[in-house]
């Protein structure tokens, strides 16, 4: 049962993301419209046009534009917003580069869509598993409650005086963006105390002009640069675990952090997932447990910075693992899978299987689970691609 | 704190005339005020000006508004020399000067 | 005088314990089954229920078969799968009956809800095994001047019909959902669930 004495109303992914940003006291936004996020940006004009969110919205010709001109207000010091999906993500890849590597903390709401051909507007994580090396953290949530969240955490993070580096926070297509459940609305006074202003040390001043980005000779500090970036992105994991601390004592939330094991604690095989489709694995894991079988789930929901010695900490002591990934890549292996394992190497020695599932917005049923837990317990490896086949 | 890769280099701090091997030279006696080499100059190295003693082609000309080249900046490029209507700008080499 | 009916039956509301209820709605695009799943949602979430709501889209125009989702529990709902053996299933359109396989999955004994008059599926063969409702929110609809006479809305109506025969929501709570999401005529529209309430029939 809810608790009934808290704020909670039904809402969809998409409506919770555009309250949040006006609780998270963005000024600008710039978008452009592409389903299945169209509904965040309509959400926050309406919201901007009735003087219920105090904000600058502007409409531009191409999601290249909008990335370039959230990177101009945050430049100026604005807490910026912007969302996109699929192929406008795509579209944005040289600004996206350019926002991270200005060190510029914008916040974009991405919801999860497949790349075609074929064209196909339903939900799978290969629109930003493309961008993961843009110098962007990427947060993948699970359901609407952590839709809402994600964006006031995202800010608090990347906002971090010792980070400064921009955020995309996921939801999957559909499963989330147009799905209506309960939601809890945090405070509004409460999240702005949490979040502060945004003090950009480097921004804008007429006063002393500055050049940003400028050519950087080959013994100019361009190295140095990249691996400050590298070094303050990997300091983002401990942050985020403090900040999620701060947050959940703040609003009496149980947001996990940037990994979540479910039923890990004595668990011999275990199934690591991104996204949505996790809350079924949970249903799947609490039902192979009451017939005795030692399962469990890690979630990962902060997978740049990926969490490396998180993942260590809790694949140890298990028998066999699976690694979920829900997108087309061409590397050896999923990327996730790729991470993990890359992550264990030399530190723990566990069979484990790459399984492929739900592209283009396929249904990852209890059955589909199951039979990944199966694979698995039978010590199966290398890469299976799960419900294939053409009906 | 973080690295921002951010550069405060006023323009001030850097003359770009020691990048010129050779320089424009305004013939103000063929000079028509016409401006097409203030238009055309891409570092903004031709300015306007008034009230000079300068030359003219004609007593018409007198009062008007004159370009003159700001050589702390020009880089030399010729592009006002080239495109001038009048043939009233000289490149010279900067050795003979 | 429409809203000083006053209703004789007083249905019990089932205590839906650990079980989760899933419903799954067939209409054609237009006729307001994806509303109708979020309307449902919220009047049992307005009673402190869990619930998710969730549509299959497709490439949605007037008149195609669209489905949507409606999962109620008094815990958190963690399937976040499409329905694939619900509880009930409500039918805002019966000629679906003749394109798409509208009781795929249901359970046995199952309810099935239809926008229909008695006569038209009495002793379809596909309905056998299932508990049968009927009631003609078409009708409803266009009494209450909801949609156009071509283009009835229909979602109302069988909310009304849904709250009296399956117990598991209050027609309050579907009245008060209906005023929260109701773009417009919000009396017609709960004039519809309320004469559906009153109208609808098991067979």
């Amino acid at each position: 049962m809810r608790n009934m004495n808290k704020n909670w109303n039904i809402m969809t992914g998409n409506e919770a993301v555009a309250l949040a940003t006006k609780l998270a006291g963005v000024r600008f936004v710039s978008a452009y419209p592409i389903t299945p996020q169209t509904a965040i940006v309509e959400k926050i004009a309406e919201m901007v046009a009735n003087e219920k969110m105090d904000a600058k919205f502007i409409e531009v010709e191409s999601e290249h534009s909008a990335m370039a001109s959230v990177m101009g207000s945050e430049l100026a010091g604005v807490r910026s917003f912007t969302a996109s999906s699929s192929h406008g993500i795509l579209y944005m890849h040289e600004m996206l580069n350019w926002v991270a590597g200005m060190r510029l903390p914008i916040l974009m709401a991405v919801v999860n869509r497949s790349i075609g051909p074929p064209w196909n507007i339903w939900a799978d994580h290969s629109d930003t598993m493309i961008q993961r090396d843009t110098g962007w953290m990427q947060l993948y949530g699970e359901s609407n409650q952590e839709a809402m969240d994600t964006i006031i955490l995202g800010y608090k993070l990347a906002e971090h005086k010792d980070i400064l580096l921009p955020i995309m926070v996921m939801q999957d297509a559909f499963t989330l963006s147009h799905t209506s459940e309960p939601v809890e609305i945090r405070d509004e006074m409460v999240v702005r105390e949490f979040l502060g202003d945004l003090n950009l040390p480097f921004k804008i001043d007429t006063n002393r002009p500055m050049g940003y980005g400028s050519l950087m000779p080959p013994d100019g500090p361009f190295m140095e640069l990249k691996m400050d970036m590298k070094k303050s992105m990997y300091s983002a994991v401990d942050r985020f675990v403090e900040i999620t601390k701060e947050f959940n004592d703040l609003f009496d939330a149980n947001f996990p952090g940037p990994v979540e094991g479910f039923m890990m604690e004595d668990a011999d095989y275990a199934l690591i997932t991104l996204g949505s489709i996790s809350s079924t694995a949970k249903y799947v894991v609490r039902n192979l447990r009451n017939q005795g079988k030692k399962v469990g789930l890690l979630r990962i929901l902060l997978y740049r910075p990926f969490p490396k010695d998180l993942v260590i900490s809790y694949l140890r002591g298990l028998k066999g693992f699976g690694v979920v990934d829900r997108s087309s890549t061409y590397g050896p292996y999923g990327s996730l899978y790729m991470d993990v394992i890359s992550s264990i190497y030399g530190k723990l020695e566990i069979p484990a299987a790459n399984f492929v599932a739900g592209l283009g917005g396929r249904d990852v049923r209890v059955k589909d689970f199951e039979e990944m837990f199966t694979k698995i317990m039978e010590g199966e490896e290398g890469e299976i691609w799960i419900n294939v086949g053409v009906k | 704190m973080v690295l921002v890769p951010t550069a405060y280099a006023p323009s001030s701090n850097n003359k770009t005339s020691s990048w010129r091997t050779t320089k424009p030279v305004i013939d103000y006696g063929k000079c028509t005020r016409c401006m097409i080499c203030w238009k055309f100059c891409p570092d903004v190295a031709i300015g306007v000006t008034q009230g000079m003693n300068l030359e003219f082609p004609n007593e018409r000309f007198a009062k008007m508004e004159a370009p003159y080249i700001d050589y702390d900046y020009c880089k030399g490029c010729g592009i006002c020399a080239n495109e001038c209507p009048f043939d009233a700008i000289d490149m010279v080499q900067e050795s003979e000067m | 005088m429409m809203n000083l009916v006053i209703y004789l039956f007083n249905f019990s509301i089932w205590d839906l314990g650990n079980k989760m209820y899933e419903i799954r709605f067939h209409g054609r695009g237009g006729q307001g089954a994806v509303t109708a799943s979020k309307i449902l949602a919220t009047a049992a979430f307005k009673e402190g229920k869990w619930v998710t709501s969730f549509p299959f889209y497709g490439t949605e125009r007037r008149g195609a078969p669209v489905a949507a989702f409606t999962r109620i529990d008094n815990n958190k709902v963690e399937l976040r799968t499409q329905i694939y053996s619900p509880d009930t299933v409500i039918l805002l359109d019966k000629s679906l009956m003749n394109i798409i396989n509208v009781t795929d999955g249901l359970k046995e004994n199952g309810l099935i809800l239809i926008n229909s008059r008695k006569n038209d599926v009495l002793n379809h063969p596909e309905l056998k095994k299932f508990k049968v409702a009927v009631v003609d929110a078409t009708s409803i609809a266009i009494r209450n001047r909801l949609g156009d006479p071509a283009h009835p809305i229909v979602n109302t109506a069988i909310l009304g019909a849904y709250a009296k025969i399956s117990g598991i929501v209050k027609l309050e709570s579907i009245i008060e959902a209906t005023k929260d999401l109701s773009p417009s005529k919000i009396n017609e529209n709960i004039n519809a669930v309320k004469q559906a309430y009153d109208e609808v029939e098991v067979i």
